[in-house]
């Protein structure tokens, strides 16, 4: 029954995958869409008042240089906003100014689509700053992050080209044409479940019990469409997609999870299609959905063996019963496969294997299909590496539909590998060699690295997700984890493009039965493997010593103080 | 060798030497450190560790003196050709002197007459001559060598059988091609080609990213209540990082070079033995690489007077003595035709007239029964031989130029028969397409490589052949311009091309095609162009090189990939081992069931030192090449190394674990 429903949510995403892909190319390649009517007239008006030029594209270091640019200018007024909300309008409940390390954290967290949140959102935030970080980012990270997806797919499409588009266009046709229009079906979809939009004040309600309760309430449908969407995460309350208002049915459960991944798994298409060459785009996303249907198994399997020592069935602790172990398995295993980071039932209360999940798919590096267009960029590094290492075995220089892979592009690509390593693994170890890193943790044992492991993990991967447990709201974890978002996201971007930047310059050599095939079970299985080797080999004593030791801790029957 | 190369390991060692291969550096590195620790910790354990880590270091250094040696010894057989000669310089004002050939520089001229040594690389710029190359190519039947034309190199240590030649020196003294060649395998000017700096990058990120992986791995122990010594975490750190391949990888790339070596071919750099793997276009001339470059006859055609058994006892008379393929055709023909039997020129009492580069022709002068008159019979080219009748007052019939014509323009070569002034008719020879060509071609296009027939014919002979052959494409009436052109086309449609050529005009198309191999019979002017030489002259030789090329990278690729799924193994074998007496519980992932940890440490570290001498002989003779589709090489290596390198490890450490416990080491 719960690999059904695997079975058939996995089946949903594969067959909307080529109308999206196919609707995303139309988008930025100019052709004509049947939404030209609403949003070109708006695309006008918004290049006219921003100064843009249509026409003008940009080399990959300007392509890049104004992502930059756009993302600081997103980083530095979110900070200020959120140091100065005590000043500013919109602050009902009076409350402080951010302090300084939670400001820095809060305004990367959002501005680099990663959601990490280390503050309880209604104690916290006032509703301006709740609205700009939640509201303008989750739009503008996502469009960033599928603007620097089809400007990597530009850069393999094209030969002898110097430029990879402009990003400007790239982003607002993204907002318009794609996260506007498919957010607001989404909203209307959730709403008709039983999801609230409102700005109405808190219900107060009197409990079963007889207590009082006071209720949020809020604009939640148009936010949680976007945070699927954009695989942004960051939940309108602080349960995220556990509360009923966020996503009250099984069937807003299964839709949410679709949103989450519909945009990543559908670029694929969009690269097949773009490059002139869709069984490449297929073979990419059949790698992407061996990992993510042999991870999610996994999970699945583990939460409804659940805990020997109980010897109850399926772990229930931390779920939401109406969704049940699977459903809380198959939700995570999502989550973290994109980069999106909304849950709906606490990762840190899963099985050892049950939470190994949710922590390896971000450990793979966010590309098990990943977030809005990071997931792509992502897995284009390993379809570098993949295609350098196994491309040698065919007997010619490496080459990538046509383009010679040379060492440049291996540089860039490595580079990210490391940075992505670097702050996965020394963050990691920092926290646990340190007081202020071992303070914040609610387990001792390998569970207790584990937590610690998982906010390194989820901050470089720009996933956002959280496995609870770990009190993230200090200087340290503040401090450190921004700055793994920081690189995680522009460290990622940054080679990428230039990567791009290197094959779009380079001639495209004519294909022949000599040629590394790129399309096919066999490179499916390739790209996958390199995934899993690299990750495997780089975090594999440190999973040893957290969830995979737990494992046999557990099975062995001994609990942890 | 083995021993020069033994003793060359050492010499390695040196740290600004090792600078150059990180991954090994550190290696060494590591090594120095437990050896350091030794010191301090003077167990078992850490002498055994130490010591493993400076043979995997010395492994690796062995593996490339080898492929050194092995270069240099081919190398040196090649040189030894050049004995140190008296050469015969001229000076300025006409006179000659005496100078050891060791000294000769570029631009002296130098006089060679028969049965002499040429003293050095140069050119023909003064007469012809007939000139024995088996020094070089092993090929026992003389050359001609002439000036001004496009068979005017010469090499050093070749002899000249005849006549007397002006030789311009072209290159200075240890400059010369296989001088190049030597230091190119030497290592002292080899330099990375583009492929392996790109592997170097892998690995060194690779690296890096094990260095994070083993470095972490301390203070993660400490949270976890326990620690692990340095030397163990060397241990693992030299075991994760790609040591197989990093210790193989200028040993591959140098035994690269000594294969083309062994084919005779001389290459002017690493690079170009690498692009010759990526090549999808060949250009080949037909004449001598497709078509046998000596015709046969197929047809006789006699003078409207001349009847044709006539002419089938001329043209039989005039080869009798003719030892040339196409002689021995003519005779065979005659006999096939007219039942003419062979006979003796001495019965006949009949002289042998040779062919000479001069006259070009051949015949016999026959005694006649009558008169003191000899009948002078002669075959040879149209020219020539209405050279020859006219000189003995005959004439040159229409109708024999006509079929002239007729056999030119079909691609055919026509051999005209006289005897005396009497032109007796035509002989016509066809080109005759080599044994296996087809077969070739027919490889090269399951590698994906396309063969285009270059040739001067006209379209119509040109694509007779090229059917015969199966040749993928034909370039007809070729210019020295077209072939040029033809490649620019080929290039910009993303083609990567190789030819071959000998001629000074071919200079321009072999300088623009990616792979230029010339031919060491053509000028200098070519051999400049390309960047390779085959010493043997043999065009369809192309076809090896390219093979060797894709071996190279193929054997690259392998040996990463093995050497990156070997770690899979060895992280079972380390990391139980590492933390058993923290987590009891991780003694599952001791899937090999290695006795102790000490054991188990050990084991990865001998098997990671033990596995690259397995995988020398590998490295040195590449992976085996089979012509197949890229998605089937891909497949095979992929099972081969890919899971071979996954599996093979667990084996491997396994039994080394049986043996340590056995002889009581661990």
């Amino acid at each position: 029954m719960a690999f059904t429903k695997v079975a058939l949510f996995f089946l949903l995403v594969a067959v909307t995958t080529k109308p999206i892909g196919l609707y995303m190319r139309r988008v930025f390649c100019g052709e004509r869409t049947f939404l030209d009517p609403l949003a070109a007239p708006l695309e006008r008006l918004i290049h006219r008042l921003a100064g843009i030029d249509a026409k003008r594209e940009q080399s990959w270091q300007a392509y890049a240089l104004a992502m930059l640019a756009f993302s600081m200018i997103g980083l530095v007024l979110t900070y200020a906003l959120l140091r100065l909300q005590h000043v500013l309008p919109l602050n009902p409940d009076h409350l402080g100014a951010v302090g300084p390390d939670l400001a820095w954290n809060t305004a990367v967290s959002f501005t680099t689509n990663t959601d990490w949140q280390a503050y309880v959102g209604e104690s916290t935030m006032s509703q301006l700053s709740q609205m700009a970080a939640l509201a303008f980012h989750n739009f503008a990270s996502a469009a960033t992050g599928i603007a620097v997806a089809i400007a990597v797919i530009r850069g393999v499409a094209r030969q002898r080209a110097a430029t990879l588009g402009n990003f400007w266009v790239d982003l607002v046709r993204a907002t318009l044409w794609i996260l506007l229009p498919l957010s607001l079906v989404a909203a209307i979809v959730l709403l008709s479940q039983g999801v609230v939009q409102n700005f109405d004040t808190s219900t107060r309600v009197r409990t079963l019990e007889g207590a009082t309760q006071a209720i949020a309430q809020g604009p939640v449908a148009s936010q949680e469409a976007i945070k699927e969407l954009g695989t942004n995460g960051g939940g309108f309350f602080n349960a995220n997609s556990a509360h009923p208002y966020e996503n009250p049915t099984p069937f807003t459960n299964l839709f949410e999870m679709f949103l989450i991944l519909w945009i990543a798994a559908g670029l694929t298409y969009t690269l097949g299609s773009m490059t002139g060459k869709p069984r490449h785009g297929w073979a990419v996303f059949a790698a992407m959905s061996l990992l993510f249907l042999a991870m999610t198994s996994l999970g699945v399997a583990a939460e409804i063996r659940g805990n020997p020592l109980h010897h109850l069935g399926p772990n229930l602790e931390g779920k939401e019963t109406r969704f049940g172990a699977a459903d809380s398995a198959l939700f995570a295993s999502v989550t973290t496969a994109a980069s999106c980071g909304a849950v709906n039932a606490m990762h840190d209360s899963f099985t050892p294997l049950g939470g190994f999940v949710p922590l390896a798919n971000i450990l793979l590096g966010e590309v098990v299909f990943g977030g809005a267009g990071a997931g792509l960029y992502g897995i284009f590094v390993f379809i570098i590496l993949a295609v350098f290492i196994a491309g040698l075995m065919v007997g010619r220089t490496p080459e990538y539909l046509g383009k010679k892979i040379e060492a440049k592009d291996v540089k860039l690509a490595m580079l990210t590998v490391l940075i992505f390593a670097l702050f996965v693994l020394a963050g990691s170890a920092l926290a646990t060699a340190t007081n202020a890193g071992r303070s914040s943790i609610s387990n001792a044992g390998p569970h207790g690295l584990s937590q610690m492991a998982y906010a390194y993990t989820s901050a470089a991967g720009n996933n956002g997700s959280a496995f609870a447990g770990l009190n993230a709201n200090t200087r340290f974890y503040n401090i450190g984890l921004g700055l793994a978002m920081f690189f995680g996201r522009f460290f990622m971007i940054i080679p990428v493009l230039g990567i791009a930047g290197s094959l779009a310059a380079k001639k495209r050599i004519a294909e022949s039965a000599g040629t590394f095939p790129v399309d096919g079970a066999l490179f499916a299985i390739l790209l996958a493997g390199v995934i899993v080797i690299v990750g495997a080999l780089t975090y594999f004593p440190m999973l040893s010593l957290g969830p995979v030791v737990e494992h046999f801790v557990m099975q062995s029957g001994k609990v942890f103080g | 060798m083995k021993r020069r190369a033994m003793f060359d390991a050492f010499v390695k060692l040196d740290p600004r030497r090792m600078w150059r291969n990180p991954v090994m550096f550190l290696v060494e590195v590591g090594a120095l450190v437990t050896t350091l620790l030794l010191l301090r910790d003077r167990t078992l354990l850490q002498l055994q560790i130490a010591f493993w880590l400076w043979a995997t270091v010395l492994f690796a250094n062995f593996a490339e003196a080898l492929a050194e040696g092995r270069g240099k010894a081919q190398a040196a057989a090649l040189r030894k050709t050049k004995h140190d000669t008296v050469a015969r310089r001229l000076t300025n004002d006409g006179g000659e002197e005496p100078v050891p050939a060791s000294q000769l520089r570029k631009g002296d001229r130098v006089v060679v007459e028969a049965n002499q040594l040429i003293p050095g690389d140069g050119t023909v710029i003064e007469g012809i001559a007939s000139v024995n190359e088996a020094a070089i190519t092993g090929e026992s039947a003389p050359v001609i060598r002439e000036a001004g034309g496009d068979r005017s190199a010469v090499t050093g240590g070749t002899i000249v059988l005849s006549d007397r030649i002006v030789v311009e020196i072209t290159s200075e003294p240890g400059q010369t091609f296989i001088d190049r060649m030597i230091r190119l395998v030497e290592g002292a000017e080899r330099q990375k080609t583009p492929n392996e700096i790109a592997l170097d990058i892998l690995l060194a990120g690779l690296t890096i990213v094990f260095l994070l992986a083993t470095v972490t791995l301390k203070p993660f122990a400490l949270y976890s209540g326990g620690d692990v010594s340095i030397t163990v975490l060397v241990a693992l750190l030299v075991c994760l990082i790609p040591t197989t391949i990093g210790a193989l990888l200028s040993a591959i790339g140098i035994a690269g070079m000594d294969r083309v070596l062994q084919h005779n071919v001389l290459a002017m750099s690493g690079r170009a033995i690498e692009a010759a793997g990526d090549v999808n276009v060949l250009l080949l001339d037909k004449t001598g690489t497709i078509t046998l470059g000596n015709r046969q006859a197929t047809e006789l055609r006699p003078a409207h007077d001349v009847d044709a058994r006539t002419l089938a006892e001329a043209a039989q008379l005039s080869s009798l003595a003719d030892e040339t393929p196409e002689g021995r055709s003519i005779v065979v023909l005659a006999k096939e035709q007219h039942g003419l039997r062979g006979r003796d020129l001495h019965d006949l009492g009949g002289h042998f007239v040779p062919f000479t580069a001069k006259t070009r022709m051949s015949g016999v002068d026959l005694p006649t029964v009558d008169s003191p008159a000899v009948r002078r019979v002669r075959k040879g080219a149209a020219d020539a031989i209405d050279a020859f009748v006219r000189a003995n007052g005959g004439d040159f019939p229409d109708d024999i130029r006509a079929a002239v014509a007729t056999i030119a323009s079909a691609g055919g070569t026509p051999l005209v028969v006289a005897e005396d002034a009497r032109v007796l008719g035509v002989i016509y020879l066809k080109d005759v397409v080599k044994g296996g060509m087809r077969e070739r071609f027919e490889r090269l296009r399951m590698m994906g490589i396309r063969t285009v027939m270059i040739t001067g014919d006209n379209p119509l002979t040109a694509e007779t052949i090229a059917r015969e052959a199966g040749v993928d494409d034909v370039l007809a009436e070729a210019t020295p311009e077209d072939k040029l052109a033809l490649i620019r086309r080929e290039q910009a449609g993303g083609n990567l091309v190789a030819m071959t050529g000998d001629g000074t005009n071919d200079a321009p198309a072999l300088a623009q095609a990616d792979v230029g191999v010339a031919m060491n019979s053509g000028t200098q002017a070519a051999k400049e162009a390309g960047n390779m030489v085959d010493l043997d002259s043999n065009p369809t030789k192309l076809i090896e090189i390219v093979e060797i090329g894709k071996q190279l990278l193929m054997t690259r690729g392998a040996l990463t990939t093995f050497s990156i799924a070997n770690d899979v193994a060895k992280y079972f074998a380390i990391i139980p081992a590492l933390f058993l007496a923290t987590y009891p519980q991780l003694q599952a992932l001791n899937v090999m069931h290695l006795a102790t940890p000490r054991s188990a440490i050990l084991s990865a570290v001998i098997f990671n030192a033990l596995v690259i001498v397995a995988l020398v002989p590998l490295a040195l003779r590449g992976v085996a090449y089979r012509p197949l589709g890229a998605a089937r090489i891909l497949r095979r290596n992929l099972l081969l190394y890919g899971a071979g390198g996954i599996v093979v490890p667990f084996l491997g450490i396994k039994l080394i674990d049986l043996v340590l416990g056995l002889v009581g080491l661990a």
